[in-house]
């Protein structure tokens, strides 16, 4: 089975350094850009149905095609790696980060030359203080090898290359509260239209990427679009890095065809329930993602198939709910996430999803009322999207009203009984 | 045009806006708050939901908010809609979480846009039974409050004060529902604008902190058309009066002029209208005593000075009306009227209104300057001087970026999307000055020189622009710049000079006329503006009048003097103040505020206010606009040309004798003074009457009449009669829109708001309807009958033991009737001369201790400020903080340090 992203991870958890990557291939996918026109890259990359992994699944491709081109395009073009991933339930890109960092330059490389940028910047969660440490290294091994700084491999083209940590916030990890967040501004979002292609960092184009998207360019080009559209098992290319959490026998990451079945994940791979516990639900890519149950366990995790049952694939990193794990409980816990990080600019997210935490917090802890319920269902109408100024409040209230859907009786069970049964 | 659908029916809009500003130009109740007239959309509040379809056949649609969505050929929206309607409601339930309810005791209340468009969208009962937020507030200042809880998170304060006012010491802080609006920790808003949050704040966070010592509500007051006093732009205001006593002060929008925004000079300076200085009653002195008399006592001893005399000299006065101006020289003859303002002044002034008539370059409005593409400013301190000036430039020089903006397709209105793009790039500001600006971060380059010098500079520009213009010997830096300076002037498509009276240089005022003519020369659209001291400097000189030297000449003969609403002590320098009183024989004065002249004086007459007076001012742009009495004077006070009429009859001046209203001294004075015939067209006439009524000048809910003065008589009294303007002391009469000229405060049904300005509006931002108020007296000549101007002055050369003193100025301090006002007083400076470092060591001057300032005819102690940014060999002298008034400046004097003898200053006597 292709594993192109995590092949090489070391056993011993250290992370890959300049010599080592290069012998095991790296950095030949970059030599090989270099030397390709940047509109073939750009067409390899469409060609590959590469989506983007950050949780929003654009098409990569169609993404880059919006970049002005051609020696009147103003200058400098960005390339920005969202390295932020504070998603509730994801780990994915931290084994990336600290496995493999030159994968990602490597990757943030090709992508750069095919959108013809100058800078890049890696906009690090700042949590993640060992992905930060390797990857200073990796940039110091980088620069010293001259595979970044003037003249790359003689090809006469440029990437300055820098490692931003943020500050914190979940709204960095926006791409416009990103961009803001790198410009020292604070970090509410953009309206888009102007997309950041036309208007990005210091007003410049700009194309944020996730890690694992940007990682997987070394391998389209090494392998070309075909090979890598192949991988995938329904349509979307390449391979996905699933993880799963919750009490499942082996929660952890791991590197499959996209569109590999949840119960796969959830059986095969991650062993299945514990012992005593009982499947009740899942979030299948992280907090911000629509419950599935039973019902659903052999739909495709891939962009388009989870879509169809209501849900999204998000990062694809799953969070398991078990039957003693109380429904409401878990809900609070998400929706406290999310109010407290709410940025303050749009006013249904700002009041709504306080208004929702407390109204959880208050079925938690037994004073819920009769029109709790009808109020959850109306916070969760009142954030959708468009009606919001981003995607933050819409994604917060994706397990809401799943949960209001498909445990609905646990609800009422609280409101009756005035306590959470599960205490 | 494009063709747009709102609940199913075609309009016809602009495609360059979006829905929400077409929806309120058509008339459409659609409910917003962030966005702004002035500064645009940003799409944080999402109350303006609307329903867009696709196209006729789509009935699902989805949600959009009118403020982002672009007016575009075929949009189709529904404001209507059902679940736009419940999501609008839902927006306000949402603000409404943490509001808190203090309705009856906001300051707010009755004027607030969060109510209004609560009642808008219908949302009622309240479902939220959790705790709210509460924040504790800072101390800003003693011009704008805080209350914090009240806060919906708008955004709109930050934008305006950074974004648009470019101030920046105030900031959103934290996040979520927790968003605070404020400083980084308590203190005085620094940015001289700063006011405008009162009416930029939809809601009662930022209030008035002046009207909250004398509270009333919006519907109770009594308002008229007024013009701000304080400086001369003339911006638009809209007093609100209670009881005899000045409430506060808004503005009121005149597209041209002001637009939405006043400076904090303008907004607060009010005060001194309330001032226990009021002169209330006539005064006669005899043998130094003074004693109140009735208005027939004032005018029996009146008589006794003026009857049958044949030398009486006036004073007039640029902060007096036309009317009350020109009333006076009718009195007196024109041969006996002199400008109440210093010689130079008066020159100066003199030269810039000969030049504005003979120059091809427009002499722009406010507006107009927002809109140039490049500037040279020289000389001028506008922050300082002409206050709304600033901000207007602040606005300028957006207007070059927009090329990227544009071509990118980013609507303007789309604000953050063209800031964004835009970064840090400015079009060109080009300000040569004797000292530092407060418009220096948005300034391309900066110059600082003495008058000479900047003078000098101007010259090389024009010189630059056209080899036909006179020559200078500059070299070095200062040509490259001159040279940067015009290309960048000639690239622009509409350059902008501004100069004015600050410096009282004729030169600067010179090479401005030069830079303008060459700029035509070379085939560009011009524009020349001219700031002036005071809200009537222009008129005055216009009118004309005799240099103020003759009347100290000519007082030792005089039989009286009188002076109009004038400090004579403000207007000439110590020594020559103090000969003028010494010679005068017999002194009346007419003024609202006591002051040395009326404490000298033997007759004094109360007159009134601005805000008890009508009258005509001409503004810095050559602009005629008419103000017209807040509340009837009360009492002996009686407006000043009224007096003048009176002396007038008593003397038998036949013409004078026959003015009854206001309109008989406007025809008069149109007749007698031809520059001046424009201003009939400033306001219609007081016979006016709008469906046979006459314009309220009190908001139709004005409670109290019957009740308000039962302690004194329990008879309700006939409301003032008003001959002199359409409008009435009432609230009864013509309920629509008046024409715009006489609008006193502005109110929609629904919208009891400032916002309900956009209903007067043929376009949002645009215009009044049937046009902005004011009268434009001076037109740019067809092809300029002048030639340039040659007397090129030498460059300016260091003195040995002296330095040149050249005027600073400061917003709060260097106007006289605003530093009558408390908070202006407050925030006034004390008295300050900055130097070079250099010349301070050379002098043995050190920072915050006192010197000598020692000029020809005068000198003042006042503190040092140590400043690199003033040129060697120059000082600048803050003016019209008393004592420092009256000094003509430039001059050259001496610094002394002041030596504090041990113990301080007291032990010193």
């Amino acid at each position: 089975m292709e594993k192109p992203l995590t092949q090489h991870v070391r056993p011993d958890g250290l992370a890959l350094d300049l010599r080592a990557y290069e012998t095991v291939g790296g950095y030949q996918g970059l030599r090989k850009a270099l030397r390709t026109d940047p509109r073939e890259i750009q067409q390899a990359v469409k060609d590959s149905n590469l989506r983007g992994r950050g949780g929003a699944g654009f098409p990569t491709g169609m993404k880059w095609s919006f970049v002005p081109m051609g020696a009147d395009a103003p200058r400098p073009k960005y390339l920005i790696c969202n390295a932020d991933e504070m998603e509730p339930g994801t780990f994915k890109d931290r084994l990336l980060l600290e496995a493999t960092p030159h994968q990602l330059i490597e990757g943030m490389s090709i992508a750069a030359w095919a959108i013809q940028a100058e800078v890049a910047y890696i906009f690090l969660r700042g949590e993640y203080v060992e992905s930060a440490r390797r990857l200073e290294r990796a940039l110091a091994e980088a620069y010293e090898a001259r595979y970044l700084g003037k003249n790359i491999f003689g090809s006469g083209h440029h990437l300055e290359m820098y490692l931003h940590t943020s500050a914190g916030r979940y709204m960095c990890g926006e791409e416009t509260g990103l961009l803001n967040a790198l410009e020292g501004k604070r970090a509410n979002p953009r309206t888009k239209p102007p997309f950041p292609q036309v208007s990005g960092l210091f007003g410049k184009p700009s194309i944020v990427q996730n890690v694992e998207t940007l990682c997987c360019l070394p391998h389209i080009v090494n392998n070309g679009a075909e090979w890598f559209k192949k991988i995938g098992l329904t349509g979307d290319g390449g391979t996905k890095l699933y993880g799963a959490s919750g009490k499942v026998k082996r929660p952890g990451l791991w590197e499959l065809p996209m569109g590999t079945t949840v119960r796969e994940l959830l059986e095969e791979h991650a062993g299945g329930m514990r012992e005593g516990v009982r499947f009740r639900g899942l979030l299948p890519g992280g907090a911000s993602t629509d419950f599935l149950t039973e019902e659903h366990l052999d739909v495709a995790m891939d962009f388009t198939a989870l879509q169809k049952v209501g849900s999204r694939m998000g990062t694809g990193t799953m969070i398991v709910l078990d039957d003693q794990t109380c429904p409401v409980g878990m809900v609070w816990n998400l929706e406290k996430f999310f109010a407290q990080e709410s940025c303050g600019w749009c006013t249904p997210c700002w009041s709504g999803l306080n208004w929702t935490e407390r109204t959880l917090r208050a079925l938690e802890q037994g004073q819920g009322r009769e029109e709790d319920l009808e109020k959850l269902a109306y916070q969760s109408w009142f954030n959708a999207p468009g009606n919001t100024f981003c995607a933050l409040a819409p994604g917060a209230v994706e397990p809401l009203q799943s949960a209001l859907k498909y445990f609905r009786e646990d609800f009422e069970r609280h409101i009756r009984e005035k306590r959470c049964p599960w205490k | 045009m494009a063709t747009v659908y709102i609940d199913g029916r075609p309009y016809s809009a602009d495609p360059a806006q979006n829905m929400l500003s077409t929806s309120l130009t058509l008339g459409f109740n659609l409910p917003y708050f962030c966005w702004h007239p002035a500064m645009g959309s940003v799409g944080a509040c999402r109350q303006c939901a609307v329903k867009q379809f696709r196209d006729e056949n789509d009935t699902r649609g989805k949600l959009v908010m009118a403020c982002m969505t672009p007016a575009a050929e075929g949009t189709r929206i529904a404001i209507h809609d059902s679940d736009a309607v419940k999501f609008r409601a839902g927006v306000i339930e949402g603000l409404m979480l943490n509001h808190p309810h203090d309705c009856p005791v906001c300051d707010e209340g009755g004027e607030c846009h969060l109510q209004d468009m609560t009642v808008m969208t219908g949302h009622d009962y309240r479902r939220y039974p959790y705790e709210k937020r509460t924040f504790r507030n800072q101390y800003l200042g003693p011009l704008v409050n805080q209350e914090m809880n009240r806060c919906i998170q708008c955004y709109r304060c930050v934008r305006f004060y950074r974004e648009y006012a470019g101030g920046r010491d105030f900031n959103s802080f934290v996040l979520r529902n927790l968003v605070f609006f404020g400083r980084h920790k308590d203190g005085v808003l620094e940015n001289e604008f700063s006011g405008n949050l009162v009416e930029v704040c939809p809601t009662g966070v930022f209030t008035d902190a002046t009207l909250k010592q004398h509270y009333t509500r919006k519907w109770d007051l009594q308002f008229a058309p007024s013009i701000c006093t304080h400086c001369g732009l003339g911006c638009n205001t809209s007093p609100g009066e209670r009881y005899g006593m000045l409430r506060r002060m808004v503005n009121r929008y005149n597209g041209e002029v002001n637009g939405y925004f006043l400076c904090d000079r303008g907004r607060y300076g009010y005060e001194f209208v309330n001032s226990p200085q009021r002169i209330r009653q006539a005064v006669v002195r005899r043998e130094g005593i003074a004693q109140p008399v009735s208005r027939k006592e004032a005018l029996q001893a009146a008589r006794e000075l003026l009857a049958g005399k044949q030398n009486v000299i006036g004073i007039g006065s640029p902060r007096a009306s036309l009317e009350a101006n020109f009333a006076l020289r009718t009195l007196v003859g024109r041969e006996h009227f002199f400008a109440g303002m210093a010689d130079d002044e008066y020159r100066v002034l003199v030269k810039m209104i000969s030049i504005l008539r003979a120059t091809p370059a427009r002499a722009p409005s406010l507006r107009e300057i927002e809109l140039c593409d490049a500037v040279l400013l020289l000389g001028e301190d506008p922050t300082n001087y002409a206050p709304r000036l600033a901000l207007a430039l602040r606005q300028s020089v957006r207007q070059q970026p927009f090329a990227v903006t544009d071509r990118l397709k980013i609507p303007r209105w789309l604000d953050h999307a063209v800031r964004e793009t835009v970064q840090e790039e400015k079009g060109p500001l080009f300000i040569a000055s004797p000292q530092a600006t407060r418009l220096d971060d948005i300034a391309a380059q900066t110059f600082r020189g003495a008058p000479a010098d900047i003078a000098r500079l101007g010259f090389a520009v024009a010189r630059a622009l056209d080899q036909s213009a006179p020559a200078t010997s500059m070299s070095g830096e200062a040509v490259t710049l001159a040279t940067q300076i015009a290309q960048a002037l000639r690239k622009a498509e509409r350059p902008l000079v501004v100069a004015g009276g600050g410096l009282n240089s004729e030169a600067v005022v010179e090479a401005a006329a030069n830079v303008a003519r060459a700029l035509h020369a070379a085939g560009k659209d011009a524009r020349l503006s001219f700031t002036v001291p005071e809200c009537n400097s222009m008129g005055v000189a216009m009118m004309g009048a005799a240099p103020l030297s003759g009347a100290a000449q000519a007082v030792k003969g005089a039989d009286a003097v009188v002076v109009l609403e004038n400090d004579v002590e403000r207007r000439l320098p110590q020594t020559a103040a103090h000969k003028f009183f010494e010679q005068t024989s017999h002194l009346v004065a007419l003024d609202c505020l006591a002051n040395a002249t009326s404490q000298r004086a033997d007759l004094v007459l109360p007159a009134g206010s601005f805000a008890e007076s009508d009258g005509t001012l001409v503004s810095s742009e050559g602009r005629a606009q008419r103000f017209f009495q807040v509340f009837a004077p009360e009492g002996e006070v009686q407006e000043s040309w009224r007096w003048l009429r009176d002396l007038g009859a008593l003397c038998g001046r036949e013409e004078m004798a026959g003015w009854q209203e206001l309109d008989d001294v406007i025809v008069a004075l149109s007749n007698a003074v031809p520059e001046l015939a424009g201003i009939v067209n400033a306001a219609p006439f007081s016979g006016l009457r709008l469906a046979g009524e006459k314009v309220p000048r009190e908001p139709h809910r004005y409670s109290g009449r019957t009740a308000m003065h039962a302690n004194i008589s329990v008879s309700e009294p006939k409301p003032a009669e008003d001959p002199d303007s359409p409008l009435s002391f009432s609230m009864e009469g013509y309920p629509e829109q008046p024409p715009a000229p006489l609008i006193p405060f502005f109110w929609s049904p629904g919208w009891n708001s400032i916002q309900s300005t956009n209903f007067y509006q043929k376009e949002i931002a645009g215009p009044l309807r049937g046009g902005d108020p004011g009268a434009r007296l001076i037109e740019p000549a067809a092809s300029g009958s002048d030639g340039y101007f040659t007397r090129v002055p030498e460059a300016f050369a260091l003195r040995e033991a002296e330095l040149l003193v050249v005027p600073a100025y400061h917003i709060f301090g260097s106007d006289e009737q605003s530093l009558q006002s408390p908070p202006v007083a407050e925030l006034a400076p004390k008295p300050y001369v900055a130097v070079n470092p250099e010349d301070a060591a050379r002098q043995a001057l050190r920072p915050e201790s006192l010197a000598e300032v020692k000029l020809a005819d005068s000198s003042y102690r006042v503190q040092v400020r140590i400043r690199p940014d003033v040129p060697r060999g120059v000082a600048a002298l803050l003016v019209g903080v008393p004592p420092v008034v009256g000094v003509r400046l430039p001059a050259w004097g001496t610094l002394q340090p002041v030596e504090v003898p041990e113990g301080g200053p007291e032990r010193a006597a």
